[in-house]
């Protein structure tokens, strides 16, 4: 699906998410010059599409309780990592997990698992739980915390048709 | 936060309805007034707990270019090379991390051909190398979160 000049708007009128009114569309119509009807067309065409992956409340995870979190990371040979990723990418515990470039020889590592928990304790024991299920303690692997946070701002587009 | 804000979070982290009165058919689906589900996003964004109600974007099908990166940061210039690298309205966010590679930033730009440049941008003025790992392969994004 090709993005108009007039979708790429709707997307920058997006960036900051719907009013918190009875019919956001119609402000949001209002704001870039299409009707409600057009507005909800366009959202619902780029929802089907797969360019809206979702859409809803988006939380601040670290704001609703999962204070810890770590990027889980394992060196797997190249001919197993697409199945190894399908499965932790199905597992309960994982919320991210994609296939990376490694980059030698500070980063010898291939797949990448975020796990969020409460505490750093809970984020541990589902790393653990995760490695003995499918097997993974004899590869080498890595358990990055993050310590601070300096900005979750979320990608934004839409300016440059903002700008026009 | 009490069990009808847990639920409201748990049930519209996807799927709010396109419709005309999309409030109105969420709070239903939820037993709620219209009103009522409004006041409490309202709330839940006012304290912080949800940043947004919208889209989440797929970055590579808008045409749009998405990378995860690491640097190794001295201690004494960890600061300093944060404001740097937050200062690019490109970086989405950014993360220090227990590890040799001790600050894991995302960019995300409207072209594709910007990574390069910001990526190139960020080494100039800070000195430092930047490890560039674009994913190559997903298996999973789901970035839900029970409340």
């Amino acid at each position: 699906m090709e993005l108009s000049d007039r979708d790429l708007s709707l997307v920058a009128a997006l960036a900051d998410g719907l009013a918190l009114v009875d019919r956001p569309y119609r402000v949001i119509g209002d704001a870039v010059g299409l009707t409600e009807d057009e507005v909800i067309a366009r959202i619902a065409a780029m929802k089907e599409a797969g360019i809206i992956r979702r859409f809803g409340v988006i939380v601040r995870h670290h704001e609703l309780g999962f204070r810890a979190n770590a990027m889980a990371v394992w060196d797997i040979p190249d001919h197993q990592v697409s199945e190894l990723g399908r499965l932790l990418g199905d597992a309960p515990e994982v919320t991210l997990c994609y296939r990376r470039p490694r980059r030698l020889p500070d980063w010898p590592f291939n797949l990448f698992c975020m796990i969020h928990g409460r505490d750093r304790d809970a984020v541990e024991a589902a790393i653990k739980a995760l490695a003995e299920r499918h097997g993974l303690s004899h590869h080498r692997h890595a358990v990055l915390f993050s310590t601070r946070r300096f900005k979750q701002t979320g990608a934004r587009y839409g300016r440059r048709s903002a700008a026009e | 936060m009490d069990d009808i804000d847990r639920r409201i979070i748990n049930a519209l982290q996807g799927g709010f309805p396109i419709v005309e009165r999309p409030f109105a058919a969420a709070a239903e689906a939820l037993g709620l007034a219209e009103a009522e589900l409004l006041a409490r996003i309202k709330a839940l964004r006012e304290a912080g707990t949800i940043s947004r109600f919208g889209p989440m974007w797929h970055a590579e099908k808008m045409g749009g270019g998405l990378t995860l990166t690491a640097m190794k940061v001295p201690a004494e210039r960890f600061d300093e090379v944060a404001d740097i690298v937050n200062s690019f309205p490109e970086v989405a966010h950014n993360y220090a991390r227990e590890h040799a590679l001790n600050m894991w930033f995302v960019v995300a730009t409207e072209r594709p051909e910007r990574i390069a440049e910001v990526l190139a941008e960020i080494e100039a003025r800070t000195g430092l190398p930047v490890h560039d790992m674009p994913k190559t392969e997903e298996f999973f994004v789901g970035l839900r979160f029970e409340a």
